[in-house]
């Protein structure tokens, strides 16, 4: 269950060119996923990583290059065959009028069942397992119409676990999730992390990229502009190169990681500087 | 991990686990919907008795029953057996076949609108069929050749017209309907130029109608759904799982795009041949799978209660043609009606909302 011999890992991207139709979205990548990391891809709109994590998925075929999946090609494998190893949390999920939020979950063990195994025991117990995880036993019987954004966002996740397969993908998990509920969802993520699977999430805000992944995946333009341990690699320059964004950058005064302060293009520098002082001082006196 | 497993889940409704032969069959069965289903089928038995019962000739419930197991006079079993038997069979067949195309394209369009008389086929039936009464005129089994392939090449208009990178719901739906339009336009134009004659039975096969079906057009019906149905219920598990959403669906094992194509050929197919048999029954394909789901109370379209909901309504639509009016008229006029209550009542459902 190592991955290749050539220790790149379970899953990862070979010189791929991903393209929708003639719109060429990344040319000649080559990217891996470390095994039983928290990787997280960071870049600003339109930059291909959602279409990475397409490609890492199996939904999207390379025009060239290859996916592997436990050194074979992804698309020699089956769909169902993937699924039994890789869950993915799409952005446009749609839950059906009226379903409830077991019935929800349960969708996530198709990959595990057959036109004569609909309901084994296996599959009542990891739908249970995965409710449990998430916290979400107690909306069992509950419609999925009638739940908040965060309840809803932790069900979609039940689903993916109760798939139980050793990695994770996640496309934007956190966007229309408030603030607590989004470090309330970066936390389960984490503990699911620490549990053994391996996890890899398109991510938006970069200073939860910084605080939660053991790995950084930095795009821009379809490319990797930067990958490696947040602490080693999230730099001023970074941000200005990927974002376009000048920046300050200092201890997250929580996780001692890579904390990035946008200048913004309104505030004049030395304006800026004298309040990111008084915010340390503030934060000091805490 | 999983030791502190209960023996149950709670899906807020009422379920029924089935596991034999040490696991290797298992299924989930919700008790509402075989409620529902057995009481469905009992309704529809019950309005089939009562069919086989009246006509110009009545008979007593307890003679149909006799005839239908071979005894009682000559007579009344050949009224009973070879006249009205084939044709209550027909309806309900039909009407069953009609409910499941209509589930099956609403679930692939996740739209309730999603029903093939919608979405042009009944449409392009029609023309197939009015060019062989009008330009060829042709009999019975001709015009329900040019209806099966007026239906098909229409399907695969709507399709090809619809198609982007695999056939997205909606504009499934809104190319259907548009297709439909300009079909529904011709097909004025063509009845409004044949002879009056013509026009006159080709607006009443245009109608949909049970009249005249007997073991002729049973048996060839039921050939093909011996081998649709089962097909089509053989996919019914990659059919629920693609209305999470395309991306969730693949991601989860499911062939979306050959899952759609194969399911659209065999709603396709369940359309054509009703429209083929007994012309463009409206509505039945449309109002049954919401009507199921409302009883069963179910998250999507179903295909089986679906289906017998669409047999129980146009059993009772053809008893009530053939016996409520003193004359008789065309089934699909019925139906046109429970069409029209149907939105009605959906109209004053949703606005409640």
């Amino acid at each position: 269950m190592t991955g290749s011999q050539f220790g790149l890992g379970r899953l990862h991207a070979d010189n791929v060119t991903l393209r929708y139709d003639e719109r060429t979205i990344s040319r000649n990548l080559s990217v891996a996923v470390p095994d039983g990391s928290f990787t997280v891809i960071v870049g600003p709109n339109a930059c291909g990583k959602s279409t990475l994590l397409r490609a890492l998925s199996r939904l999207l075929v390379p025009a060239s290059g290859q996916v592997i999946l436990d050194s074979r090609s992804i698309s020699d494998l089956s769909a169902k065959d993937v699924a039994r190893r890789l869950g993915l949390l799409p952005q446009s999920s749609i839950a059906p009028e009226g379903i409830a939020v077991a019935d929800l979950v349960a969708r996530g063990r198709y990959p595990h069942q057959s036109f004569f195994r609909q309901w084994s025991k296996a599959d009542e117990e990891s739908v249970i397992a995965a409710m449990e995880a998430t916290r979400v036993t107690d909306l069992s019987g509950r419609l999925v119409d009638e739940l908040s954004g965060g309840q809803r966002q932790r069900v979609w996740i039940a689903m993916v676990l109760a798939q139980e397969t050793p990695i994770l993908l996640l496309d934007e998990p956190t966007t229309f999730l408030d603030i607590a509920h989004q470090i309330e969802l970066m936390d389960l993520l984490a503990e699911l992390n620490r549990q053994g699977r391996t996890i890899v999430a398109v991510l938006h805000d970069l200073n939860h990229a910084c605080r939660y992944a053991s790995h950084l995946i930095a795009m821009k333009d379809g490319a990797i502009v930067a990958e490696g341990n947040p602490s080693a690699i999230v730099t001023e320059r970074l941000v200005k190169d990927v974002f376009g964004l000048p920046s300050v950058i200092i201890p997250d005064p929580v996780s001692n990681t890579p904390l990035i302060v946008p200048k913004g293009r309104q505030v004049a520098p030395v304006v800026h500087l004298d309040t990111s002082a008084r915010a340390g001082k503030e934060r000091h006196r805490d | 991990m999983r030791a502190a497993v209960s023996s149950h889940l709670n899906f807020g409704r009422s379920v029924h686990v089935v596991r034999v032969l040490r696991g290797r069959l298992s299924a989930l069965f919700d008790r509402l919907s075989i409620f529902i289903g057995l009481a469905l089928a009992v309704l529809a038995l019950g309005i089939a008795g009562l069919s086989l019962a009246s006509g110009k000739y009545p008979i007593a419930l307890a003679d149909v029953l006799g005839a239908l197991a071979g005894q009682g006079d000559d007579m009344v079993r050949m009224i009973v057996v070879e006249w009205r038997l084939p044709r209550v069979a027909l309806a309900f067949l039909l009407g069953g076949a009609l409910a499941m195309s209509g589930a099956i394209f609403q679930s692939l369009t996740r739209n309730p609108l999603g029903s093939p008389d919608i979405i042009g086929f009944s449409a392009g039936s029609y023309t197939g069929a009015l060019m062989v009464i009008l330009l060829l005129s042709g009999g019975y089994y001709e015009t329900a050749a040019g209806a099966l392939i007026g239906g098909i090449v229409t399907a695969i208009a709507v399709y090809l017209l619809a198609y982007r990178r695999g056939v997205q719901g909606f504009r499934l739906i809104v190319v259907g309907i548009g297709v439909a339009a300009m079909l529904s336009a011709f097909n004025a134009w063509m009845i409004r130029e044949a002879d009056l004659q013509v026009a006159m039975s080709a607006a009443i096969w245009g109608a949909g109608s049970l009249n005249g079906l007997g073991f002729e057009q049973l048996a060839p019906v039921a050939i093909v759904l011996c081998v649709v149905v089962p097909l089509t219920l053989f996919l019914a598990r990659p059919m629920r799982q693609l209305e999470i959403g395309d991306d969730a669906a693949r991601a989860s094992g499911v062939d979306a795009n050959r899952t759609r194509l194969l399911l659209m050929v065999l709603g396709v197919a369940l359309t054509a041949t009703v429209t083929a048999v007994a012309g463009p029954i409206s509505f039945i394909a449309l109002a049954a799978p919401q009507i199921a789901k409302r009883l069963t109370r179910a998250s999507g379209v179903t295909l089986i209660p679906s289906a017998l909901t669409g047999g129980l309504l146009l059993l009772a639509a053809d008893w009530t043609t053939q016996h409520a009016f003193g004359v008789q008229l065309p089934v699909g006029v019925m139906t046109v009606s429970i069409g029209g209550l149907y939105f009605i009542w959906l109209l004053i459902r949703e606005g409640h909302k």
